[in-house]
C-alpha cells in the first residue's frame, strides 16, 4: 500500500515539475507575446496543480491528514489561471504587439476596428 | 472604445467567493494554526480589490454600502471593548477569559475572548485598506 501511495505521489510531482520545465522551455524559445503566454498559462498551470495533488497525496495517504485547503487551491488555479493568461493577451493586443510575421489570420482586428469606430 | 470584461467580471462572480470564504476560514483558525485578524482582512480585501478591478467603483459601493471609516471606528470600539472588559473584573488590563461551551450546532467548542479583539482587528485592517485604495482609485 505505501508503494503503491508513493509511486502515485512522485509520479504526479514528476508530471508537474516536467510540466513547468516545459514551461520554461516555451517562455524562453517562443517568437512573441501570444505563443509565450500561450505557454506560460497553459502549461503552468498543469504543473503547479500536478505538484498540489502531488502534495495532496502525501499528506492524505502518508500522513492521514485530508487537506480541503490543498483542493481548493487546484480549483481556484484551475480558474484564475487561464482567466490571467486571457487579460494579459488581450491587454498586448489592444495596446497594438504586433503577433510573429508566421501568423496567417488575424480575426480580431475586424472586431477592434469596428469597436474603434463605434 | 468599449471594452468586453465578460470572462473577467464572470470569474470574479466565481473566485470572489472562494477569497472570501478562505478569509473567514484564516480568521477562525488564527488561535490554533497560522492565520488571524490581520491575514483574514487582507485576504477579504483582496477579494473586494478583486470586485473593483472587474466592475466599477460605483457598482462595489452599491453592492457592499457601508462607510469604510465607519468599519475602522467599529473594529477600534470592539478591540478596546474587549481590553476594557477586564477593568469590570477588576484584573489586570487586557486579561482575557476562555471556557469550553456547548453550542447548539457546532457542539462542544472552546471561546475565548481574544476572538473578538481579533474580530477588530480584521474589520480595522479591512477597513483602512478599503479607504485608501477607494480614496486613491476615485479621483481619476
Amino acid at each position: 500500500m505505501t508503494v503503491i501511495a508513493n509511486t502515485l505521489i512522485v509520479f504526479t510531482i514528476l508530471t508537474g515539475l516536467i510540466f513547468t520545465v516545459v514551461t520554461v522551455i516555451g517562455v524562453l524559445r517562443f517568437p512573441d507575446v501570444y505563443t509565450r503566454a500561450h505557454a506560460a498559462s497553459k502549461s503552468a498551470t498543469l504543473g503547479v496543480i500536478g505538484i498540489l495533488l502531488g502534495t495532496f497525496f502525501h499528506f492524505w495517504l502518508n500522513e492521514g491528514l485530508f487537506s480541503i485547503k490543498l483542493l481548493l487551491g487546484i480549483l481556484f488555479l484551475f480558474i484564475t489561471a487561464p482567466i490571467g493568461g486571457h487579460l494579459l493577451s488581450r491587454a498586448a493586443y489592444l495596446s497594438g504587439v504586433k503577433p510573429t510575421k508566421h501568423t496567417v489570420g488575424d480575426d480580431l482586428a475586424e472586431v477592434v476596428k469596428q469597436s474603434k469606430r463605434d | 472604445m468599449k471594452t468586453n470584461d465578460v470572462i473577467l467580471q464572470t470569474g470574479t462572480k466565481v473566485v470572489f467567493f472562494i477569497i472570501f470564504l478562505f478569509s473567514i476560514h484564516i480568521f477562525f483558525a488564527g488561535h490554533f494554526a497560522p492565520g488571524g485578524g490581520f491575514v483574514g482582512g487582507l485576504l477579504t480585501t483582496a477579494a473586494i480589490v478583486l470586485l473593483l478591478l472587474a466592475f466599477d467603483l460605483k457598482t462595489v459601493q452599491k453592492a457592499l454600502p457601508f462607510n469604510f471609516m465607519i468599519v475602522v471606528a467599529i473594529g477600534l470600539l470592539l478591540a478596546l471593548g474587549t481590553a476594557a472588559g477586564s477593568i469590570i473584573f477588576n484584573v489586570p488590563f487586557f486579561t482575557h477569559a476562555f471556557g469550553d461551551f456547548y453550542l447548539p450546532l457546532f457542539g462542544e467548542s472552546a471561546l475565548h475572548t481574544a476572538m473578538i479583539f481579533d474580530a477588530g482587528v480584521y474589520l480595522v485592517v479591512v477597513g483602512s485598506t478599503i479607504t485608501m485604495i477607494q480614496t486613491i482609485g476615485g479621483d481619476s
